[in-house]
């Protein structure tokens, strides 16, 4: 798919294809493309050619396919003059068909001894924990997290992973984009790079490592964007 | 869809802004219905009024309302509904929420003043015009994403229909006036909702008599039930012709 925003071409022919059971980690530098991508996959943004197939059937313009995907969006915004109460039960209200409900996140961050507080007093990492709580809440196969751990503290972040690789191996696809290396390892199998728009590479953590001769990531993709990319 | 409506009324409800609304709008009416001494000229006083705050407020707080609520908007385009519905909603939580300030405030001190067909017009056209100007707002919020930017087109429009459009018309009639222009002042009525609300309200007063020829032309136009429908056809095409377009707008629109 393509989309550029007026003269600036943000996703430039991007071509790729996810698997479940995995968890995909995006990276790439900033402005790259990482968030777009993941808004277009939402419907958010809308594609300029292309197509985004899920499980075969073309998602542009439809709108129900998004209750099998999980957002948890870089910086979460909700109404300031809602309560978390407020913000989960009307989205549990507007989902109401659907029954399987996951609170596990709610519980593990403790969200209802401060249900009562305004979206608008919230610190920046508890609001990440309200969006992670509403990404997982209704089971979804398909989950994309766009920044999940910046701003939270480590242990709502260590149990976030923990979260992560649980759902993985209920046979989930998440998508994951991050800068922090070492996250990417602990949790993720497959890397997509992706600079100035288009696909740098795509390969799982063991092949990268293996034919850069690094046993760390980091070193490994620092080694790739220096060296350019020889398959 | 009623489930999005729904939040979208409790949050304006909450917001205090709209019962502020209809306190003001009551003040008004029962002000003025005691001022005038005959009903008839309270109606014709209220009219004017309405006529120029109804179409203002509607317009400014549609339109910082539909920024304000950005984030509602955000949150929801993730979740598996319709973007259209979201608009909707948003737009008839709004409408609705005016309409109903409107038809309390204006509505029932008319009943208790001045019951009748006349009164019966002006509620209508009150809420026609709620609808119309709430409509806009939303096409200007679309427009731009600048929040600025956006409360200013929906103020230069308020602008345009309250008050430069009946200077061009002025104008247009005292350049020309040499010439029969009866049909073209009632085409140029049906390009402003407001004076098509006014025009409305005002034939069925006994003031219509002093209008001279147009008036007479009018009133033989607007008098039948064929053209008071007309009249309100042409209302809700002012009112649906902003939305659907707004609507397609931010169909397509990046969020």
């Amino acid at each position: 798919m393509h989309k550029s925003y007026g003269k600036l071409q943000v996703l430039r022919d991007v071509n790729v294809e996810f698997g479940t059971g995995k968890v995909v980690s995006i990276i790439g530098p900033n402005g790259a493309g990482k968030t777009t991508m993941s808004k277009c996959i939402l419907g958010m943004v809308l594609p300029d050619s292309g197509d985004i197939q899920l499980n075969g059937e073309s998602v542009l313009k439809k709108y129900a396919y998004r209750s099998q995907i999980g957002y948890m969006p870089q910086i979460g915004k909700y109404p300031v003059n809602m309560k978390i109460r407020q913000v989960i039960e009307m989205i549990r209200d507007i989902r109401k068909k659907e029954k399987n409900v996951d609170e596990e996140l709610i519980g593990l961050y403790a969200l209802e001894e401060i249900y009562d507080k305004r979206m608008g007093a919230l610190s920046g990492g508890t609001k990440q924990k309200v969006s992670a709580a509403l990404a997982f809440l209704f089971d979804p196969p398909i989950l994309i997290l766009d920044e999940p751990t910046a701003g939270l503290d480590p242990i709502a972040a260590e149990i976030l992973k923990a979260k992560i690789l649980k759902e993985k191996k209920r046979g989930k696809l998440i998508l994951i984009t991050s800068h922090i290396m070492s996250e990417i390892e602990e949790v993720a199998d497959e890397v997509l790079c992706l600079v100035d728009g288009s696909i740098k590479f795509y390969e799982s953590i063991v092949e990268l490592k293996a034919h850069t001769q690094e046993d760390r990531l980091s070193r490994a993709v620092a080694k790739i964007m220096n060296e350019g990319y020889h398959p | 869809m009623n489930k999005i409506i729904k939040y979208v009324l409790l949050d304006i409800v909450k917001s205090r802004i709209i019962i502020a609304y209809t306190v003001f709008l009551l003040l008004l009416s029962i002000g003025l219905f005691n001022l005038g001494g005959s009903p008839d000229k309270g109606i014709l006083s209220l009219l004017n009024l309405v006529l120029l705050t109804v179409p203002l407020i509607s317009i400014v707080f549609a339109t910082t309302h539909f920024y304000n609520s950005y984030e509602f908007i955000e949150l929801l385009v993730a979740q598996p509904i319709n973007r259209t519905k979201i608009f909707m909603s948003e737009y008839l939580g709004v409408a609705f929420s005016l309409s109903a300030a409107f038809i309390v405030g204006v509505g029932i001190p008319v009943i208790i003043f001045s019951p009748g067909l006349t009164g019966l017009y002006l509620v209508l056209t009150g809420v026609f015009i709620t609808f119309i100007f709430v409509a806009m707002a939303f096409l200007a919020s679309v427009i731009t994403r600048d929040k600025a930017k956006g409360i200013g087109i929906a103020l230069l429009l308020w602008f345009y229909f309250a008050l430069i459009y009946d200077g061009i018309v002025l104008f247009i009639l005292y350049a020309f006036g040499d010439y029969p222009l009866e049909y073209a002042t009632l085409a140029m009525t049906a390009l402003n909702p407001i004076d098509l609300g006014r025009i409305i309200v005002l034939l069925n007063l006994d003031v219509s008599a002093l209008m001279g020829y147009t008036g007479a032309l009018y009133k033989s136009i607007f008098g039948s039930v064929w053209g008071i429908a007309t009249a309100f056809g042409l209302l809700m095409l002012w009112a649906l012709i902003p939305v659907l377009s707004s609507r397609r707008i931010f169909s397509k629109r990046d969020l």
